[in-house]
């Protein structure tokens, strides 16, 4: 096992993220952050706490999203659904998708799928943790990132988060 | 995690964990049918056919919603206008079926046992829409859901199920789930229309007093009198059997607390359940049968996701 951030990394690489989302669009107006379930959703809760943290007072919509019933592998492993809340229009919005890892890139073409059923954003970017490059089966790249890795296919990247983990950090298993 | 079974035939067959793993899934279905665009594009490589043997109006038209919202392809079959009328076997008729290339089936036949006998000869599967007086596990999912909802809880919850015990799937499927789910279950009705030993059979409370029932419970289920599967009388008219087993919202205002009714639908109005009860602020009738599209969109979706049904 061998670890690829530290807790502290982790969390420099967090603020670094909700400075540059801050940097493309400062007050955040129309703009939209949604987590994907199940894991990504600790990333976007501590992205939006470091957001709230820099621009106290300023509100945006934050919601979950979860992508099950949009597979393209629902007959080979079933998947079980966790919660989606979306409780506002993204019709005209900046989307910014949040995940903890982007390695083939098939969750997020189904998150794009998913999404578009919410309605037509005015435009979506994608914000990871982990970007594994060079191991993608679909033409999507994210717009924000932690740190880019080159990790063969049989390598496992944990995202590990305190609140479910015990522990903030990312390893290589 | 999936569920212990290839078919749906019954509640019967079910587990603890296939239950709530149904409910669980439901709940996300239902956030579906909130969304501007209510469908998903779950099941879009599966074929469904409905195959009613039996009138229907409810069950069929909640069951090719839940199909076209998964994104299956959906075949309907109503006996009344089929081959089947032309003296076909119902294992004939399935098998012609499935040569197009189906692989769900989703039945309902005045036969007790039907879709189990199907599951003996076909490889596709199976989910009972209701066989004879045996079972009708979508509609006990989704009454459980409904309580659930409505209460936040299923377990140690208590449910009367009122009226025609003996001839209601309905009530059978609703026994076994609330049962294995941890609820209490007390059934009323007249002594004719309460099967025997029923008490020892599925540790339910039986009573014939209506007011007893609705003292006791948190939750009453009011059911049709099943005219069409009684085949001597076993109660002496309507008007009577309203006035002894009746739900009249005098009933309901005297008992102190307030009860959550329901109805599997259709209400027969002045029988087992006067309209301003039906139409009452306590009536979830009508959620019921919201519920059932995303019950059975679980359901469906649970069952096609199991690899060794494709």
């Amino acid at each position: 096992m061998k670890t690829i951030l530290s807790e502290q990394q982790m969390s420099l690489s967090i603020q670094r993220l909700a400075h540059q989302m801050l940097e493309n669009n400062p007050n955040m107006t129309n703009t939209v952050i949604i987590g994907l379930q199940p894991r990504g959703i600790y990333l976007s809760d501590r992205i939006v706490a470091a957001l709230k943290a820099i621009i106290p007072g300023q509100s945006f919509h934050y919601g979950k999203l979860d992508i099950t019933f949009y597979r393209d592998d629902v007959r080979k492993t079933l998947h079980i659904a966790n919660a989606t809340d979306i409780p506002f229009s993204i019709e005209g919005q900046s989307v910014i998708l949040v995940d903890d890892v982007l390695y083939t890139g098939r969750t997020i073409r189904a998150a794009l799928d998913a999404l578009l059923d919410f309605g037509r954003p005015s435009k979506v970017s994608l914000c990871v943790l982990i970007d594994r490059r060079f191991s993608r089966e679909l033409p999507i790249q994210p717009d924000y990132a932690g740190k880019a890795i080159d990790a063969i296919f049989t390598d496992k990247v944990k995202v590990n988060w305190k609140e479910k983990d015990e522990k903030d950090e990312v390893v290589l298993v | 995690m999936k569920l212990s079974t290839k078919h749906l035939l019954g509640i019967k067959d079910l587990t603890k964990e296939d239950i709530q793993l149904i409910l669980t899934t439901a709940g996300q279905f239902k956030e579906v049918l909130q969304r501007p665009v209510k469908k998903v594009p779950s099941l879009r490589d599966v074929t469904i056919v409905n195959l009613f043997y039996e009138n229907s109006t409810r069950t069929r038209m909640s069951f090719e919603l839940a199909e076209r919202r998964l994104s299956a392809d959906v075949l309907n079959f109503a006996a009344s206008s089929s081959s089947a009328a032309k003296g076909e076997t119902l294992l004939d008729t399935v098998n012609n079926i499935l040569s197009m290339k189906v692989d769900l089936v989703v039945m309902r036949h005045s036969a007790s046992g039907a879709p189990h006998f199907l599951a003996k000869h076909i490889p596709a599967a199976i989910v009972n829409a209701g066989d004879g007086i045996n079972e009708h596990p979508t509609q006990a999912l989704l009454d459980a859901f409904s309580m659930q909802e409505k209460t936040g809880r299923i377990e140690g919850l208590k449910v009367a199920i009122i009226g025609d015990i003996m001839h209601s799937r309905v009530a059978l499927s609703n026994m076994y789930l609330l049962k294995k789910m941890g609820a209490e279950v007390m059934v009323v009705g007249p002594p004719t229309l309460i099967p025997k030993y029923l008490e020892q059979a599925l540790g339910v409370k039986v009573t014939y007093n209506v007011k007893e029932a609705l003292q006791w419970c948190d939750v009453a289920n009011v059911l049709r009198i099943q005219l069409e599967r009684q085949n001597q009388p076993l109660f002496s008219s309507l008007r009577e059997y309203n006035l002894a087993y009746g739900i009249k919202q005098s009933m309901l205002d005297q008992l102190g607390k307030e009860i959550v009714i329901m109805h599997p639908g259709p209400i027969n109005r002045g029988v087992e359940l006067d309209s301003d009860v039906a139409d009452g602020p306590h009536s979830i009738i009508l959620n019921q049968v919201e519920n059932g599209v995303a019950v059975r969109m679980a359901a469906l979706y649970l069952l096609a996701g199991r690899s060794d049904n494709h």
